[in-house]
């Protein structure tokens, strides 16, 4: 929303004579009361200190913050008809990740320059990891590379959760169904799709890398409808981050998960086993294969989209061999 | 051309009530009838009051009586306080309707019926699309409430449709009304000192102006838009984003205790929380408004941000604290932090 800005109250203000005419640090009218020179103690001109200081990074910092918990306060921001929230996104959301990001896991993205600056993209991923930490990566990716947020596709569950479905929905995220990602598609938004599901983030550590069978092909079909480009993505580095050397399958479908991973050091070191590994990540963006030459009919034939689905999964596949052939070790 | 002869039912609540105020100022409409068991609320000058209960067979007399061609079907009850009983409130909607509908099919003058219903026919569920539209139905049709009656009723005013293709059918699927006149669950949730909310969920809402909404049955009255349309205003609010802007303290609620606090509310008359409600305030619901805009012909004036600051600001919700309050806080606060940090890093710069 337009009305996001800092409401600054100045008018009035300026006209009263009992108040300083000096300027705090960020340019606002002191609100100090003026002594016989019109100024207050610490605006004096030719005091020891300069009248307007040049307003410190802490104090921009400050302004910031301040102004994001009062519109957070207030209401005073705007969200889209899927939920998505850019103010608590760009602000709280995002900057968690970031220490993640840069530090444990030291990203690094390769090929961005094959993400369209505007317009319409279906990103099609490999996903590992235990937890679904890998899209969060790719969605901070994305935005420090390019500036724009990428929409995961997730399954149902997260969406039931209480907390977790709350903040997937606010970060932009919605429920992988040919209806919403077509929408965010026509809206010509980047869309991001796991299309191994739980088969890709729940394998077990010895079947790293091997790409799971891609669903039923849905996003091909999406893509076909809207003409978007499919992007290949391929991140090394998650399969890491939770070696899963068991499933209690019982556990998991008492709680109703998907699966209940034992790693190394879950359950056995209790919430500390909870730490990912700090493998050492590559994400890489492959060339955009082009869908708008084809007819919206495309998506009808099954062998087409079948055939198509398989040129993703292979583009995937290869780069991760590629880039898992150039990695020096799992950590660095 | 013979002018416009209208019957209303539901004609003692608002919207049916001030359809008929809009159409008594139309010169093209000729009579206008208006059904109900209670006379209107609203102050009418040439509307007859038909006091009638649409479960009696009566009401065919009623139909061939006034020989109306358009009926506008508005009495379906939200909440079971209002009729007295959620059984009474599924007799009144759903056999009321059946009823209805059965006499229509005998009225040889009817041309047009418009039927007043609600996005809560698509209910609320994590595992649906995010936005509906029209003709994709949900996983699974709600089975509790107002919600099932109010899917119920669409199906026998569809199967009427089918009877009689010579009468144009309209189906308004509204959004929850907001407005500084309407009273809804809604505007009465918004009223409440403390608000109890789901933990853990924050719904998307979608709201439609009470001015709009009149609007839009006017129109649907008035023009020929045969079809299924859900009506509400652009855009989404969060619940939590709402409350923050009526300046209310939300106060989240695990949703094993929602259901016992509910039934407890519910004895005190002041809120309806029914179980589908419930499942509202966890995941919301939002219809897509793309039809209504474009074949409908109509977007209304108030966008659902917009329709909520109406209401907040001409029903005069008591705020716990004001916008005007939180800029001075944000001001105050930055004017302390500021001072400190500079009285702490002065030091530091006379040691260099």
């Amino acid at each position: 929303m337009a009305g996001a800005e800092v409401i600054r109250i100045q008018d009035g203000r300026r006209a009263d004579p009992q108040l300083c005419r000096g300027r705090t640090a960020d340019g606002r009218p002191c609100r100090n009361r003026a002594g016989a020179s019109g100024y207050c103690k610490r605006h004096e001109p030719g005091a020891g200190r300069a009248a307007t200081p040049a307003p410190s990074r802490f104090e921009a910092d400050l302004e910031r913050a301040l102004a994001f918990l009062r519109r957070r306060v207030t209401g005073a921001y705007a969200i889209d008809d899927f939920g998505f929230d850019p103010d608590l996104t760009e602000n709280v959301l995002l900057p968690i990740l970031r220490p993640l990001f840069d530090r444990w896991w030291r990203v690094e993205q390769r090929g961005l320059e094959n993400i369209p600056a505007s317009g319409p993209a279906l990103l099609v991923s490999n996903h590992s990891g235990t937890l679904p930490l890998d899209a969060l990566m790719m969605k901070l990716a994305i935005y420090e590379g390019t500036g724009r947020h990428c929409r995961l596709l997730a399954a149902d569950l997260p969406f039931r959760l209480p907390f977790v479905g709350e903040i997937a929905r606010k970060s932009g995220n919605t429920l992988a169904c040919a209806e919403d990602s077509t929408r965010l598609l026509d809206a010509g938004e980047i869309v991001g799709v796991f299309p191994e599901g739980y088969k890709g983030i729940g394998k077990p550590f010895r079947e790293r890398y091997k790409l799971q069978r891609f669903g039923r092909g849905g996003f091909v079909e999406v893509a076909l409808r809207t003409g978007a480009p499919m992007i290949p993505v391929s991140i090394v580095g998650a399969e890491e981050i939770f070696p899963m050397i068991y499933n209690v399958k019982p556990l998991a479908r008492l709680l109703g998960f998907p699966y209940f991973p034992v790693t190394p050091t879950f359950p056995a070191l209790g919430l500390l086993g909870a730490i990912p590994l700090p493998s050492k990540w590559i994400i890489e963006y492959g060339e955009p294969i082009q869908t708008a030459p084809f007819t919206p009919d495309a998506a009808l034939d099954p062998m087409f989209v079948f055939n198509l689905t398989d040129q993703v999964r292979e583009a995937i596949q290869q780069t991760l061999y590629k880039n898992l052939m150039s990695r020096r070790s799992v950590f660095f | 051309m013979a002018k416009q002869r209208v019957l209303i039912t539901g004609i003692s609540r608002f919207l049916g009530g001030h359809l008929a105020r809009r159409l008594e100022q139309d010169p093209d409409v000729g009579e206008i009838f208006g059904v109900d068991l209670e006379p209107p609320s609203v102050e009418l000058a040439r509307t007859e009051f038909v006091r009638a209960d649409i479960r009696n067979p009566l009401i065919v007399k009623v139909l061939q009586a006034t020989e109306v061609d358009t009926l506008v079907h508005a009495a379906v009850i939200a909440t079971p306080g209002r009729a007295g009983g959620r059984a009474q409130m599924k007799e009144i909607n759903v056999i009321g309707t059946m009823q209805l509908f059965a006499a229509c099919q005998k009225a040889e003058k009817l041309r047009k019926v418009v039927m007043k219903s609600t996005t809560a026919v698509y209910g609320s569920d994590p595992t649906d699309p995010s936005i509906f539209p029209e003709d994709v139905g949900p996983a699974s049709h709600p089975r509790t409430g107002y919600a099932k009656d109010a899917w119920e009723v669409e199906n026998y005013a569809r199967s009427f449709g089918r009877r009689r293709p010579d009468v144009g059918l309209t189906i308004l699927r509204f959004a929850n009304f907001i407005g500084p006149q309407i009273d809804t669950p809604l505007t009465r949730y918004f009223s409440l000192p403390v608000v109890p909310t789901a933990l853990g969920f924050d719904p998307r809402i979608q709201l439609l102006h009470e001015d709009d909404a009149i609007e839009i049955l006017v129109r649907a009255t008035r023009e020929q838009h045969p079809g299924t349309f859900n009506a509400s205003g652009d855009g989404v609010v969060y619940l939590s984003q709402a409350l923050r802007m009526a300046g209310k303290i939300a106060v989240p609620i695990a949703t094993p205790f929602m259901n016992l606090l509910g039934s407890a509310v519910r004895q005190t008359g002041l809120v309806d929380f029914s179980p589908e409600q419930l499942q509202f305030l966890q995941w919301g619901r939002v219809g897509d408004v793309h039809r209504l805009k474009t074949m409908f012909g109509y977007t209304p004036r108030y966008t659902t941000t917009e329709a909520l600051r109406d209401f907040i600001t001409r029903s005069k919700l008591a705020k716990v604290f004001s916008e005007e309050q939180a800029e001075q806080w944000e001001k105050d606060l930055y004017d302390f932090l500021a001072r400190l940090s500079r009285r702490r890093s002065a030091p530091d710069a006379a040691k260099v």
